[in-house]
């Protein structure tokens, strides 16, 4: 038991997050595409495709952090403080994307500077995001706390590396290619066609962010190389990376013929590939390269207590979800609404 | 100015928090007002009560989102800015955070979506629906945070090992012994300070001479629910500080500021608490009418400030002055609920202009009252953090001052601008008042797409304006 809950927990904050990367993903990159558009009737149309949905999207990361909190309080307590500034500075982009949904429309005729604060805080967020991924994966300092723990020993820009740049700008690029494929799947006329013709350079850009990644991780942490190209290991991992490229291989045909669902679905696929891709180097870290999912883990007690809701409410919240993203099905066309 | 890291965390989070906690108290009691709305809508079918719906989900959905964005940030800063308290008690209260995500959360924010958006698209009953399910999901994160909350204040059910607590019994943990009581109080607070702003749009409304039907309902729905929640919080506020009296007597003692616990306890109308010479200066008070509040005798005797070591002492400005200010709204509000229910019986409501005038200027007194009772009861409970427990100074992360202070500015630079915005914008809704171009669906009608039957004066309408939420 007091092995397999850290595991059990792991698999679902791990979820948790990949939903919000895959959900948040594409509405964010809504708002990095935002900038490429000409009319205010189109920006009303891509910014439609998500209203109903961007605030349940969101929750997925309150989900994420609140989870690693109750999950994995010893890690929550070590990775907030070392990312201090970028979680910080994604929470206040958040902010500014968040409200220019409502602002927005209140603020007719002057929607200007939330169409600015949409797309600015959404870049920044998505930014923000990468410095965290890429601040987590380089490593963190951490030294004993009295209570027989570990807390962050570094500085506050310890995150900022060349390393964690790109993360960045991978991510930011990541998001813009599901909001891209979004666009192409949820409407038609301008939008869609600017949408289609933006998403096969996003996708290239994105997979050579990835493939940066995949060769800089292991090239600069022996752990992460003698997890990739060790004997047996590397005879059970090299399907990843050819899946990785099958996919992309598909998304990029998907939009040459028209196609509307799966390159949307085929880049979700890229996200969950490279996630994990990511999992596989740094497991079983949460905290590389020290504190491992069962150092960081909380009281079984407080595991199994929120476990058992978790099981019983994740299908109701999946269950919901599904329903309204079903009433909401169907393309938006310029000009047009769900009223 | 070299200022130390634990202050300016604290700072940080008194200021996100108390930006923060406007918008949740005015969504639970908003949403509740809509859920109302529609209900007696598709119970009568009076055109009003759907216009004055769509009018208030409106602001809702602008307070909503600032509540979204603002609490997003409160939940990573448990870990940012206060790592050792997530390590030392995240077993306890993280997993109640966690079910606040789980069973409310995620409920609010994607019944929201067909709350906002879903007023012609889906059936009415699936629309009055997800409006109530909205309410009842704001009313469970504030069942969930107010336990997490009370457990800090009076923690149960739960064993310190190494430094760390363990919870024993969730039972226990959830319903400690300050919940019931802060729970009700919280949530009477949140619908009683909707309430007041329902009123003062009303009465701004009646003075204005505008939307006299729509203003007129607000003005009734409003005024018979302050006079009934107003007194009702005198006495649930009363067994709170009872309560408070027999968990944390140094806060009690503090928000009297009362020293000497050998004499009985005085209501203290005015003075200005002294920490240093350990005495109230300039007092006004009213002798051994607090020993009458707190321990219903003439003579009571409470401990004093004296009996507690000074550095447990809770500071006095705070919490003096928060009490008293909260009390002082919640005495005006309940005059203004028995005032404007007495007019009403009369039938000289419309009339009063005298009362309509400055029960238009009251909107953002219920706000003041709900932060003023909580910096008095969280700045109460210091020097701990979680009480008897942890210390807040030992709660605080490994951050240096530099890096909370930049984000410390950034908070207040971004707050002010963006919340300032969001109350110009409620306000210039306020001023655009309901609309009667559109009129209500059928309420027992099929789906109504833009466009077919019913739903072509709200569709048309929507054309304009593409998306925008309650139209």
């Amino acid at each position: 038991m007091e092995w397999y809950l850290p595991l059990a927990w792991g698999l679902i904050i791990g979820g948790a997050v990949a939903m919000y990367v895959v959900l948040d993903g594409f509405d964010l990159g809504i708002g990095i595409l935002f900038p490429f558009t000409k009319t205010e009737h189109e920006r009303d149309q891509m910014m439609n495709t998500v209203a109903p949905f961007w605030d349940g999207n969101e929750t997925w990361l309150v989900l994420g952090g609140g989870g690693l909190w109750v999950a994995f309080p010893k890690a929550y307590a070590v990775i907030m403080p070392a990312l201090y500034l970028p979680v910080i500075v994604m929470l206040l982009a958040l902010i500014f994307r968040g409200v220019s949904f409502e602002f927005r429309w209140v603020a007719k005729p002057n929607k200007g500077v939330w169409n600015v604060a949409f797309a600015g805080g959404s870049i920044v967020a998505a930014f923000c995001q990468g410095l965290i991924l890429g601040g987590l994966l380089q490593g963190i300092d951490v030294r004993p706390t009295p209570t027989n723990g570990l807390q962050f020993a570094g500085g506050p820009l310890d995150w900022l590396t060349p390393f964690s740049l790109v993360c960045g700008v991978g991510v930011v690029l990541g998001y813009a290619l599901l909001g891209a494929t979004w666009l192409n799947m949820k409407t038609d006329g301008e939008v869609a066609r600017r949408s289609r013709a933006q998403a096969p350079g996003l996708l290239v850009a994105m997979l050579g962010a990835m493939a940066l990644v995949s060769l800089w991780t292991p090239l600069a942490i022996d752990r992460i190389w003698d997890r990739w190209f060790s004997l047996p290991n590397i005879l059970y991992l090299w399907p990843a990376p050819v899946l990785t490229a099958l996919v992309a291989f598909g998304v990029w045909r998907g939009l040459e013929a028209g196609r509307e669902i799966l390159p949307f679905l085929g880049s979700i696929a890229l996200f969950l590939l490279g996630f994990v891709g990511l999992a596989i180097s740094t497991w079983p870290y949460l905290v590389p390269p020290t504190i491992t999912f069962w150092d960081a883990a909380a009281a079984p007690a407080s595991q199994i207590f929120l476990g058992a809701g978790t099981i019983v409410l994740f299908p109701i919240i999946i269950g919901y979800t599904v329903f309204v993203y079903w009433l909401f099905r169907g393309k938006v066309r310029e000009g047009e609404g769900y009223h | 100015m070299d200022f130390d890291p634990t202050f300016l965390a604290r700072l940080q989070f008194a200021f996100t928090v108390s930006f923060h906690i406007v918008f949740p108290a005015f969504s639970i009691g908003t949403s509740a007002y809509i859920a109302t709305l529609l209900l007696l809508w598709s119970k009568t079918g009076a055109e009003r009560y759907h216009r004055l719906a769509r009018f208030w989900t409106k602001i809702f959905a602008v307070s909503f989102a600032m509540g979204v964005v603002s609490g997003i940030v409160l939940s990573y800063q448990f870990g940012t800015n206060w790592s050792r308290f997530s390590e030392v008690v995240g077993n306890v209260i993280g997993p109640l955070i966690g079910y606040e995500v789980l069973t409310a959360f995620f409920l609010e924010a994607t019944f929201l979506g067909i709350m906002l958006f879903g007023w012609t698209r889906v059936p009415p009953w699936l629309h009055v629906t997800s409006a109530c399910v909205v309410a009842v999901g704001t009313a469970i994160s504030g069942f969930w945070i107010l336990s997490a909350n009370s457990w800090m204040h009076t923690p149960a059910g739960f064993e310190m090992k190494d430094g760390i607590a363990y919870p024993t019994d969730w039972v226990r943990i959830i319903f400690n012994p300050s919940f019931p009581y802060r729970f009700a109080h919280m949530m009477i607070a949140a619908y009683l300070t909707t309430a007041v702003v329902v009123l003062a749009v009303g009465c701004r409304y009646l003075l204005q001479k505008r939307f006299g039907e729509d203003a007129r309902t607000m003005v009734r729905m409003a005024v018979g629910m302050i006079a009934i929640v107003a007194p009702l919080q005198l006495f649930v506020g009363d067994a709170h500080g009872l309560n408070t009296l027999e968990h944390q007597p140094a806060k009690i003692a503090a928000m009297e500021a009362h020293w000497d616990g050998s004499k009985p306890v005085a209501l203290s109308l005015f003075g200005w608490p002294n920490a240093e010479a350990e005495r109230t200066d300039f007092e006004l008070a009213i002798p051994n009418l607090s020993s009458l509040i707190l321990t219903h005798h003439w003579d009571g005797r409470i401990k004093g400030l004296k009996d507690f070591p000074a550095n447990e002492r809770p500071p006095l400005i705070t919490t003096y002055f928060g009490f008293r200010l909260m009390v002082a709204i919640g005495m005006l509000f309940i005059a203004t609920g028995l005032v404007g229910a007495w007019l009403w019986r009369r039938g000289t409501l419309w009339e009063a202009t005298w009362f309509q005038w400055p029960a238009s200027c009251m909107w953002p007194l219920g706000f003041v009252a709900i932060l003023s009772g909580w910096i008095t009861t969280e700045t109460g409970r210091q020097p701990w953090v979680v009480h008897g427990v942890l210390r807040t100074a030992d709660a605080v992360s490994p951050v240096t001052a530099g890096a909370v202070w930049t984000s410390l500015a950034l908070f207040v630079l971004v707050y002010c601008v963006v919340f300032s915005m969001g109350v110009y914008y409620v306000n210039r809704l306020i001023n655009r008042g309901p609309d009667a171009t559109v009129t209500a669906p059928p309420r027992h009608g099929q789906p109504n797409r833009p466009l077919s039957g019913a739903g072509e004066a709200v569709g048309e309408v929507v054309h304009d304006g593409a998306m925008e939420p309650a139209r």
